[in-house]
């Protein structure tokens, strides 16, 4: 059961590669975006997962070994807060791009919005 | 003390003065005052970085912690910036190609509306790659490594026209499968060693001896390929000639000259090095990657007429030079070698990446100038501009004396030593091949010469004027750095260099002996 749920993480980091290198739909890049940025915040959040643990906050009257070796590990919580932040800015800008390149070529598809050539 | 306040200043200025530009700009009373408020701030970064170069060099590294919290463990927690000799070398570098830049935009972005986002931007990228280059930590390295992108992708859309908008997007999509894997790399070995910062992760890797571990290896696999993406080598290049080109003149001089450096090169090397450890392995993908860069990258620019693509795909065939002799520094201390050959390899690798970012950014701008004044990137329809416009072509071929590798330029000399580092290193197969692309990279830059300054007056060019003396003033810096950095090579190499090259070495091979002892 543990295992299954970081399986999961790595599927959503495949689907997500897939579809920004194999899709050719604007949108559907977009969300390619989302789904890998949602794979590598699961194995983030993942790292610090302890089997029944409890929230990292020192109780009234609690030594903090005690909170150690009961708590998840907060870090990785700092960190996919970030990760959420940068993965929102990078999704915005993304969508801003999209809208701009909609008015000048009138598609969204990747394979008529081609004027650069490889 | 003193080292404690300057180097957070190198971030915060940047990054305070990209908020400050984007308030005053709005403020009706003062938005002409906005304008000056960039290339202030760099200026500063610029005389700091050398004043820390200046200062370290007689009173040792200063490693400073920004939010520091001692613990009940004794031990510091926050966020480290360790200040030592690469990160010493990249500062200047950084500053100093945009301390360039921002003087040349400050006339070539007239003919844009809303500058003052092009400022704030520039200024973010700057104190991001700063960030990035001063980093001790590897999360905090990957946050300071998505602002410098993120800004970067919204500077090659700036022209906001068909060819911007699909540059930049490109440059977006594989820009985030390249920063999802650093991210990942960054993961695993926080599960690993439940340590986020570089020292104490390598300190770690090396006592218990899992520097061969799968999981080592699959964050490292993550590390060297993301970043390689972002550094532009070989398989991961696709994305550099179409958002190089596209972005503003001096854009594609910070994104060619320092973006690809501080946040691809500097860091797979920062990461190998000082927080993996050496072993042969690293060291032959390195190689492999700088190889295949060099070679394949000037056999697409040699077909180009594209002024400015050209410049791009060189650029990729020019960081292969960079990281094929640090692939093979690495790969002399891995096996044993002597140290003579691993710091003269080394010493070629970061001197050539300093040049590069002089010549390269020169390059750049001058192909800005030509472009504003002539209408065209198109090599065919320029022609006889060594007339028209005297001082961009001096700098010009300037610049394409130094990328072609001619003596007394400061190509030549980096190129030099890199080849004779090869040899010595025992790589005369890979050194034959760096003499062969140097001279297909002169040809290419004969071609440059021929087309663009020499020949008949064409149409395009006939009434074509000089440039401004902002854009002149800020091309002029970089001639003069292309010039002097051949000539006062023995002084950098003391005060740059040799730190740099230290650094690296030392810490690595201090690592290798703690394995060693591990093992036993």
């Amino acid at each position: 059961m543990g295992i299954a749920i970081y399986i999961l993480a790595f599927v959503f980091i495949l689907l997500g590669v897939y579809a920004l290198i194999a899709k050719k739909n604007v949108i559907r890049i977009i969300i390619g975006i989302g789904i890998l940025e949602y794979g590598v915040n699961l194995l983030l959040v993942l790292v610090g997962y302890r089997k029944g643990g409890m929230a990292p906050i020192l109780a009234n009257g609690q030594s903090s070994a005690n909170l150690a070796g009961r708590a998840v590990d907060p870090l990785p919580q700092a960190m996919v807060l970030t990760s959420i932040v940068i993965g929102l800015s990078i999704t915005a800008l993304a969508v801003a791009l999209a809208i701009r390149l909609y008015d000048k070529y009138g598609t969204f598809d990747m394979n008529d919005i081609r004027d650069l050539r490889g | 003390m003193l080292m404690e306040t300057i180097v957070p200043l190198m971030v915060i200025i940047p990054l305070g003065a990209a908020f400050t530009v984007v308030i005053l700009s709005n403020l009706k009373v003062v938005s002409r005052l906005a304008r000056i408020i960039a290339p202030l701030a760099i200026a500063v970064n610029l005389t700091l970085s050398i004043w820390i170069c200046v200062y370290s060099y007689y009173y040792g590294d200063a490693t400073v912690w920004a939010g520091r919290w001692d613990g009940i463990a004794g031990r510091p927690i926050g966020i480290e910036l360790v200040c030592d000799g690469f990160a010493r070398l990249m500062l200047v570098t950084i500053n100093l190609v945009a301390f360039a830049a921002i003087i040349f935009s400050t006339a070539y972005m007239e003919r844009f509306t809303t500058i003052w986002l092009y400022d704030s931007l520039f200024l973010l990228m700057t104190g991001a790659m700063n960030g990035v280059v001063l980093s001790g930590d590897l999360f905090n390295m990957y946050v300071f490594i998505e602002i410098a992108a993120i800004s970067s992708y919204g500077l090659v859309a700036f022209g906001t026209e068909r060819e911007e908008l699909e540059a930049a997007f490109k440059y977006l999509t594989l820009g985030v499968i390249g920063s999802t894997f650093i991210l990942i790399g960054v993961t695993v070995l926080y599960s690993l060693t439940g340590q986020l910062n570089m020292t104490r992760v390598a300190r770690i890797i090396s006592l218990r001896g899992i520097s061969q571990s799968p999981a080592v290896i699959l964050a490292a696999a993550s590390l060297i390929g993301g970043l390689s993406l972002k550094a532009a080598m070989v398989p991961f290049h696709a994305w550099l000639p179409d958002a190089h080109p596209s972005a503003p003149a001096p854009i594609s001089a910070m994104l060619s000259g320092v973006l690809i450096k501080a946040a691809g090169v500097y860091a797979v090397v920062r990461i190998i090095f000082n927080v993996l450890g050496i072993n042969p392995y690293y060291a032959n993908v390195l190689i492999a990657l700088g190889a295949l860069s060099m070679v394949i990258g000037v056999f697409l620019a040699i077909g180009q007429w594209d002024f400015k693509r050209l410049l791009a795909y060189h650029s990729i065939s020019q960081m292969g030079y960079v990281v094929m002799s640090i692939g093979v520094a690495a790969a002399v201390v891995a096996r044993g070698g002597s140290m003579m050959a691993a710091s003269l390899c080394m010493l070629g690798g970061l001197f050539h990446m300093f040049n590069h970012a002089a010549f390269k950014s020169l390059l750049f701008l001058s192909s800005g100038s030509i472009e504003q004044a002539t209408g065209t990137r198109h090599l065919k329809k320029m022609g006889g501009l060594a007339r028209r416009m005297p001082l961009t072509s001096f700098c010009c071929r300037v610049g394409a004396l130094s990328i072609a590798g001619v003596p007394p330029f400061n190509g030549f000399f980096s190129k030099l030593i890199i080849i004779i580092g090869l040899v010595v290193a025992g790589y005369p197969i890979l050194a034959a091949l760096a003499v062969l692309v140097a001279l297909m990279t002169l040809l290419s830059f004969i071609k440059v010469q021929r087309y663009a300054l020499e020949g008949p007056v064409s149409e395009q060019t006939n009434s074509v004027r000089e440039s401004s003396w902002q854009m002149g003033l800020g091309m002029v810096i970089l001639a003069v750095v292309c010039v002097l950095a051949g000539l006062a090579l023995i002084p950098l190499k003391q005060y740059l260099f040799d730190p740099a090259g230290n650094a690296l070495l030392n810490k690595a091979a201090s690592m290798k002996n703690l394995l060693v002892e591990a093992v036993k």
